[in-house]
C-alpha cells in the first residue's frame, strides 16, 4: 500500500515526517530540534513508513543493539519489489549483513582501508587529480570565468575516480559510475524505475568486470580479491562482486556530498576558511567539524520482532532511521551544536556511524576531504556563493549540496 | 599516566590513532591499542585526553593518572 503519490504538505514532523522534501534537504535543523526536546522518536507513514529517533542516546542505543535493530535492509526508504519473478540482487556486505556473516564481510576489505593502505594508494592519486581540477579554475579564472560550481565540478568529480582508481578500471567509467549512483541513491528516491534499472546496471556491470579479471588477472584490487581469503576461506567471485558494489554504492556520493558541504562551508564563512589557509595543518580537525555539523548520511535498521522501544511499538518488519546527522547536533552531547566551530578539540561525532556497522571507507573518506580541502585552498584562497539561493541540496539517504555556484574571488 | 584500549569496545574508527599516533596504533582491521603498554611519556598527556575525548565508541579510558 503506497500513498506517495499526493500526500501533500507536512503538518507535523513528529507524525508526518517527510525525508524526501525539498525543505528539510535544505535546512533540516530546527526540524531535528523540535523533535528531539518534544518527541525524540518520531512516525511516519510516508515513504513506506518509519521511525525516527533523534537523540544521540538514542541513535547510539539502535545503532548498538544489532539483535532487534538488524541490517537487513539499510535504504531509508524501501527497495520497490522487483516485478514479476525474483530476480538477482547483488548485496552491499557488510552494511546490509548481521552477524554472524558480517565479521567476514567486514574482514574482507577492512585492511583495504586502513589508515595506512589509504595514504599509500589512494592519497597521492586523489593530489593528483584535485591539483589537476583546481589549477583547471584557475586558468577559468585567469580568462576571465570566476564562476565554478563547487558541487558538480569538484566535489562530484573526485570520489568516483578515486573508486575508479582503486577497483582499476579506466577514469573514462567515471560519468558512468556518478549516473548509476545517482540512479540508485538520489534520483532513484522519486523515480523507482530509474532505482531499479541503476540498481541493475551495476550489478550486471561488476559481475562482468569479476569474470573478466577471473580470465584474465591485473594488478588491481578485484584480482587480489579473487586469490585472497579471509581467516583462511577463499573469497568467492560473488563477494568479490558484492564489494565492488559496495565500493560503487557506499563510496561515492557520500563523500561528495561531505566534500560538497565543506566547499559550501567555506565559502560562507570566510573566518573560517582564512584559518586553515593559514594554517593548513588545522585542516584535518576541521574536518571532523565539518563531518560533525554536515553529517552526509542516514541509513536504516529493520527491527527483526515487535519491541517497545520508548513507549513505541515496533513491530518486526518496521523500517528505523538512523538519523546520524540529527544525533551529532545533539546539545545534551555538543556544546553550540549548531555552530561549527572549526577548532572543535571535543568531537565524539558519529558522522560514520558507531557500532559494528561503522563505515569501513572513513579512513578513505577523510583522506579525500582533507586533500580535497587542502589542494583548493592552497591556489583559491578567497571565494564566496555566488548565488546563496541558487544552492540545492539533495537528502533522503544522503545529504550534500548538489548546485552550488562558487565565485573565485582570488587565486595564488 | 597510564591509558587502555578496549579492544571489545574499539570499532576502528581510528580517531586516536589519527590524533596521536604517538600513543596509538591500528591493526589491519583498525583495532587500536595503546603503544607503550599504555604508559603515557610525559608532555603527552593532553594528547592522551584528547584522544578519549574524540573516541566515538568511549573505548579508551584512564588506568592510572
Amino acid at each position: 500500500m503506497t500513498d506517495t503519490a499526493t500526500p501533500g504538505p507536512v503538518a507535523d514532523w513528529a507524525t508526518d515526517y517527510d525525508l524526501l522534501d525539498l525543505g528539510y534537504a535544505t535546512s533540516p535543523y530546527e526540524i531535528w530540534d523540535e523533535l528531539r526536546s518534544t518527541c525524540p522518536v518520531a512516525h511516519s507513514d510516508r515513504n513506506g513508513g518509519s521511525w525516527m529517533p533523534t537523540t544521540n542516546e538514542d541513535v547510539r542505543e539502535i545503532a548498538k543493539n544489532v539483535e532487534i535493530f538488524t541490517s537487513q535492509n539499510v535504504a531509508v526508504i524501501p527497495t520497490p519489489p522487483p516485478p514479476g519473478e525474483a530476480v538477482r540482487v547483488l548485496r552491499v556486505p557488510p552494511i546490509d549483513t548481521d552477524p554472524p556473516h558480517h565479521k567476514r564481510a567486514r574482514r574482507m576489505i577492512l585492511p583495504t582501508f586502513s589508515p595506512k593502505a589509504v595514504a599509500e594508494r589512494d592519497e597521492p592519486y586523489t593530489r593528483e587529480i584535485t591539483k589537476r581540477m583546481v589549477d583547471e579554475f584557475v586558468a577559468r579564472f585567469e580568462a576571465g570565468d570566476d564562476i565554478i560550481d563547487g558541487a558538480a565540478e569538484y566535489a562530484q568529480q573526485i570520489p568516483p575516480r578515486v573508486i575508479a582508481h582503486l577497483l582499476g578500471v579506466p577514469e573514462s567509467m567515471v560519468e558512468q559510475f556518478t549516473d548509476w549512483v545517482r540512479g540508485v541513491l538520489e534520483l532513484g528516491y522519486f523515480d523507482p524505475e530509474l532505482r531499479i534499472k541503476s540498481r541493475d546496471a551495476v550489478m550486471n556491470y561488476f559481475i562482468g568486470l569479476v569474470e573478466q579479471r577471473l580470465a584474465d588477472p591485473a594488478d588491481d584490487l578485484i584480482s587480489e580479491m579473487l586469490h585472497g581469503d579471509v581467516d583462511g576461506v577463499p573469497i568467492t567471485p560473488e563477494e568479490v562482486a558484492s564489494t565492488c558494489n559496495l565500493l560503487l554504492v557506499a563510496g561515492i556520493d557520500t563523500t561528495w556530498s561531505s566534500i560538497g558541504s565543506a566547499i559550501y562551508h567555506l565559502a560562507s564563512h570566510p573566518e573560517d576558511r582564512r584559518r586553515l589557509v593559514e594554517d593548513p595543518s588545522m585542516i584535518p580537525v576541521a574536518v571532523e567539524e565539518l563531518l560533525r555539523a554536515y553529517s552526509p548520511v542516514t541509513m536504516a535498521r529493520i527491527v527483526s520482532e515487535d519491541f517497545e522501544y520508548e513507549g513505541c511499538p515496533m513491530k518486526a518488519g518496521d523500517r528505523v532511521i538512523m538519523n546520524f546527522p540529527a544525533a551529532n547536533r545533539d546539545p545534551e552531547v555538543f556544546d553550540r551544536p549548531d555552530e561549527v566551530i572549526i577548532d572543535r578539540a571535543e568531537n565524539r561525532h558519529i558522522a560514520f556511524g558507531v557500532g559494528i556497522h561503522r563505515c569501513a571507507g572513513s579512513n578513505q573518506a577523510r583522506m579525500e576531504m582533507q586533500v580535497a580541502i587542502e589542494t583548493f585552498l592552497a591556489r583559491i584562497p578567497e571565494f564566496e556563493l555566488a548565488d546563496p539561493d541558487a544552492v540545492t541540496w539533495a537528502a533522503g539517504q544522503v545529504r550534500g549540496p548538489r548546485i552550488l555556484p562558487i565565485r573565485i574571488l582570488e587565486t595564488r | 599516566m597510564k591509558i587502555e584500549v578496549n579492544q571489545d569496545a574499539c570499532e576502528g574508527h581510528n580517531r586516536c590513532y589519527s590524533l596521536a599516533p604517538e600513543l596509538f596504533d591500528v591493526d589491519d582491521y583498525g583495532t587500536a591499542s595503546a603503544l607503550n603498554g599504555g604508559v603515557v611519556p610525559e608532555g603527552l598527556e593532553d594528547k592522551a585526553h584528547l584522544a578519549i575525548a574524540n573516541c566515538p565508541e568511549h573505548a579508551i579510558s584512564i588506568i592510572e593518572d
